[in-house]
């Protein structure tokens, strides 16, 4: 993997920095922008967002949900110096990671990450699939492409939302960070209209959920306001060893047609995305409203959180184990 | 012109004519959406306007990755 430490040169016929006419590295909404200015811009946005809708208090103990990527090393980075600025104890912080266990993918990112956190000297908890279910996401699917039409990215996001969630709560978290960025949650509206999702809609936001509930630590997103494009700079200009990976199962998921779609859409009228994570928190105090009453019960299998006499976590490991 | 391109994306080097100038028209020749690479020459960022020069060599980097 190539690591690259970028640098800017000055040519006349170059786009200019609209704030201090030096070279630029990106062209932004409101006018182009060098360097220096873009990561001031980046970090301040991170910073505003965790202000304004409170995303870290003090005394909290924070996990930052990583995978060795562009966005959760953008994300476990700018959490540290968050806490720094704010004099707030970055002891508090630790990372973690999952493992699904999905060949030529996940180890090279796992990779990147445990050189990030000892650089960073941020402590890192990794857990896996295999150890928790018994199957790898691999193997899994083999199996369930046999007998079932559950797709991968479901059972996907199910274990690791369910792994996330039962190890930030052992190490006693109050708050899990997540890398989602703006056109993440872009796509995510979307494909909630799309499917007509409108109790899911809901708990979308800079704060996933709509109450705070019992055996379910609040999960954030400081990285909200920020598009994926403006995250890989960001890691590009600060030498963030990041080696490019894509899932091998993304390509199949219902969210790389969404994605290919806005990203059209967005080449075409640009503020297209800003637009719609600007609607959708509009009338998310509305949607917030549908889930005021639901009952959580507990697993049967796990004691864990469950919305059913089992969780969706365990009720997957059932269908694999049993057939 | 000539110029050398790395495509992350896909691992490859390549080396393609071009008649236009720009990053922009580039990405337009290669059928690549500009929302989902950034451009380097040398290390350095281009921005779409960029004008590029005989015998440059580009690399395309994604900026979708992950899951």
């Amino acid at each position: 993997m190539t690591q690259f430490a970028f640098s800017v040169s000055f040519p006349e016929d170059k786009m200019r920095c609209f704030k201090c006419q030096n070279k630029a590295v990106i062209t932004l909404q409101h006018g182009s922008i060098c360097k220096n200015h873009f990561m001031n811009y980046f970090e301040e946005k991170v910073f505003k967002t965790i202000n304004k809708y409170q995303l870290i208090s003090k005394n909290e103990k924070i996990c930052v949900a990583t995978s060795g990527g562009k966005d959760s090393l953008t994300i476990l980075y700018l959490t540290k110096k968050y806490l720094e600025k704010h004099n707030l104890p970055t002891t508090n912080l630790f990372a973690l990671a999952i493992d699904e266990g999905i060949i030529n993918y996940r180890e090279k990112t796992l990779q990147d990450l445990k050189l990030f956190c000892q650089t960073h000297q941020i402590p890192l908890t990794i857990t896996s699939f295999r150890e928790e279910f018994e199957y790898s996401l691999d193997q899994a699917i083999l199996k369930l492409k046999e007998n079932s039409k559950k797709k991968q990215c479901n059972l996907c996001g199910v274990w690791r939302r369910y792994l996330l969630n039962k190890h930030a709560k052992e190490a006693g978290a109050t708050k899990v960070i997540t890398g989602h960025n703006l056109d993440d949650e872009a796509q995510v509206i979307l494909m909630n209209i799309f499917k007509a999702n409108t109790k899911l809609a809901g708990r979308m936001g800079p704060i996933s959920g709509t109450q705070k509930v019992n055996g379910f630590i609040q999960r954030v997103k400081p990285l909200y306001f920020c598009t994926e494009k403006e995250v890989k700079l960001y890691t590009l200009l600060k030498g963030f060893q990041v080696q490019y990976t894509e899932c091998p199962y993304s390509q199949e998921g219902y969210r790389h047609h969404v994605q290919e779609m806005l990203n059209n859409f967005e080449s075409k009228y640009k503020g297209t995305k800003q637009s719609i994570i600007n609607s959708f928190l509009a009338i998310l105090p509305l949607l917030n409203t549908s889930d005021e009453n639901i009952e959580i019960k507990s697993c049967q299998l796990c004691q864990g959180p469950a919305n059913q006499n089992q969780c969706n976590a365990c009720k997957l490991k059932e269908t694999l184990i049993n057939g | 012109m000539e110029l050398k391109i790395f495509d992350e994306r896909n691992s490859t080097a390549t080396e393609i004519i071009f008649t236009k100038k720009t990053v922009k028209d580039l990405l337009l020749q290669l059928n690549i959406n500009s929302e989902t690479v950034l451009v380097t020459k040398n290390n350095e960022i281009l921005t779409e306007d960029e004008e590029l020069t005989h015998n440059d060599s580009i690399c395309i980097l994604s900026v979708i990755s992950g899951g």
